[in-house]
């Protein structure tokens, strides 16, 4: 589904990426930590395109997204990203955020496309909220929200970019049942997370990065329990 | 705290010249917006009745010249808007060309006169093709505060925070949209206010198309009072009505933000 292929980043002088490769299979739930500065949201966002990559091969099911021709808007159907700051549009009701990209960009039907998105509501569990702005809702509320809109695409993959880091503690615990319920359906997840409870129980493979490169990587059970690296095993020290 | 309160202020985009607009906080019996509006209204009404003869006949003679000043004022803003919409947005392109036309447009018209600008769009162009004066009159407000408006919609377009563009453009949405269906919607309760301060301006500037054969307000005034010699009543009178009618339309806009701010981001 994924095939990164020693891609790297510069932000400047600064080495974002180093030369990284991975790559996610159908299905599977690859969950990336490290500390802050390590990569890991740069190399999820490099995954759909909103980072640009300096060198290096990108593929997504198959297509090179970062070769020239590429029809990056295309892949992007395909791939969903929840977001830190959730980024609903404010200006939109929940229904509309959920709609919206439905039917300019997958062209469906309004009615189709409304009978989707309430769906998803309750599946994420707020079907009461479809004519509520996002200001009138809490985080958690809000980022399920984002979560349902992403999902509105119908996507085969999709991506998370620390979802629970701005909510109040009280918040993530729905949040991150709304992501098990998703990774029990089969959905093939890349997550950047700090939840490590999480990433025990859904990950099918920990990815460790440190400075712009993945410094190890193994199911969770092996990498929690039984780190290779020192330099693993200290960050696991300092966040356990 | 007023930290706290300092936080949650709606993002306000600065302004060029001085607010036109009422402020909220101003609601006093006796603010010098009350005090200003109805003591002009007061004025004419006044002057009006106990001096019929020269005040009366300019009051009669005017209104005609009020309705142009609403007309081009409404011309102009409406074409500034389209302007300086698509000016803002080339301003932000990262197209080298477009950008660098529409930067070239705004800084080659900030730098120059309205007033010059109405005559150089009238006389120095009206060598190669003649151009109606009402014509000449909008394009000329409309081509200069196009320039400003350009401004006000890049700053409101850059107000919006970047996460929206990334939100859009990870759903599959092109640039195009996202500008059209995210960015531009909410870029535009932002720009309201300075919007209705170019309006205002707009209002008091029109009054230099008086210098072409324009009848507006200004122009009638000036008919009349090279005819009846009554230049202190005629001013005097043209003076009090460009004052009721900008405190009006300042309330009047200050109104209309209310209603379309209304932010549905509050709970």
């Amino acid at each position: 589904m994924v095939e990164a292929q020693a891609i790297s980043k510069f932000f400047g002088a600064f080495r974002a990426l180093d030369r990284v490769s991975f790559d996610v299979h159908e299905g599977e739930k690859v969950v990336v930590i490290g500390p802050s500065g390590s990569g890991k949201s740069t190399l999820l966002r490099s995954i759909n395109g909103l980072e640009r990559i300096d060198r290096g091969r990108m593929l997504v099911d198959g297509v090179d997204i970062h070769a020239p021709g590429t029809d990056i808007n295309k892949v992007r159907e395909e791939v969903g990203m929840v977001f830190q700051s959730f980024n609903l549009f404010p200006h939109k009701t929940v229904l509309e955020n959920l709609t919206l990209a439905q039917i300019i960009v997958r062209r469906r039907a309004r009615a189709d496309a409304v009978e989707r998105a309430k769906g998803l509501l309750a599946k994420v569990g707020i079907p009461e909220k479809a004519g509520a702005y996002p200001s009138q809702l809490s985080g958690g509320q809000q980022q399920r929200v984002a979560i349902a809109r992403s999902l509105a695409m119908g996507p085969k993959l999709m991506l998370f970019d620390e979802p629970t880091s701005a909510l109040d503690p009280e918040m993530i615990g729905e949040v991150l049942e709304v992501m098990k319920a998703l990774a029990r359906e089969g959905m093939t997840m890349v997550v950047v997370t700090h939840e490590m409870g999480f990433a025990r129980e859904v990950a099918d493979r920990v990815i460790f990065m440190d400075a712009g490169v993945i410094l190890e990587e193994g199911p969770p059970s092996q990498f929690f329990n039984n780190p290779a690296q020192e330099r693993t095993k200290l960050f696991l020290s300092q966040i356990l | 705290m007023a930290m706290g309160d300092a936080k949650r202020q709606p993002q306000v985009i600065e302004v060029g010249d001085g607010a036109a607009i009422p402020l909220k906080s101003d609601v006093g019996l006796f603010t010098a917006w009350r005090v200003a509006f109805f003591g002009a209204v007061a004025a004419l009404a006044y002057l009006g009745l106990t001096q019929p003869d020269p005040y009366l006949r300019i009051l009669l003679f005017v209104p005609d010249g009020i309705l142009v000043t609403f007309e081009v004022t409404m011309a102009s803003i409406l074409l500034a808007l389209v302007i300086g919409l698509f000016t803002g947005l080339g301003r932000l392109a990262k197209n080298r060309l477009v950008n660098g036309i529409a930067s070239l447009y705004v800084e080659v018209i900030r730098g120059i006169p309205l007033l010059v600008q109405i005559f150089y769009i009238y006389y120095a162009l009206g060598r190669i093709v003649r151009i109606p004066d009402l014509y000449s009159a909008v394009i000329a407000m409309a081509v200069c505060y196009g320039a400003y408006m350009g401004e006000i919609f890049r700053a409101g377009i850059q107000s919006i925070p970047r996460g929206q563009m990334e939100a859009a453009r990870s759903l599959g949405m092109t640039h195009a949209q996202a500008m059209r269906h995210i960015i531009i919607p909410q870029a535009f309760k932002v720009v309201l206010p300075p919007i209705g301060n170019e309006f205002i301006a707009l209002l008091k500037d029109s009054s230099l198309v008086s210098i072409l054969a324009v009848s507006d307000l200004l122009r009638r005034g000036r008919e009349f009072a090279s005819e009846s010699f009554t230049y202190f009543e005629t001013y005097t009178v043209v003076a009090l009505i460009y004052l009721a009618l900008t405190l009006f339309f300042s309330k009047l806009i200050g109104h209309m933000e209310e209603r379309l701010g209304v932010d549905k981001r509050a709970a």
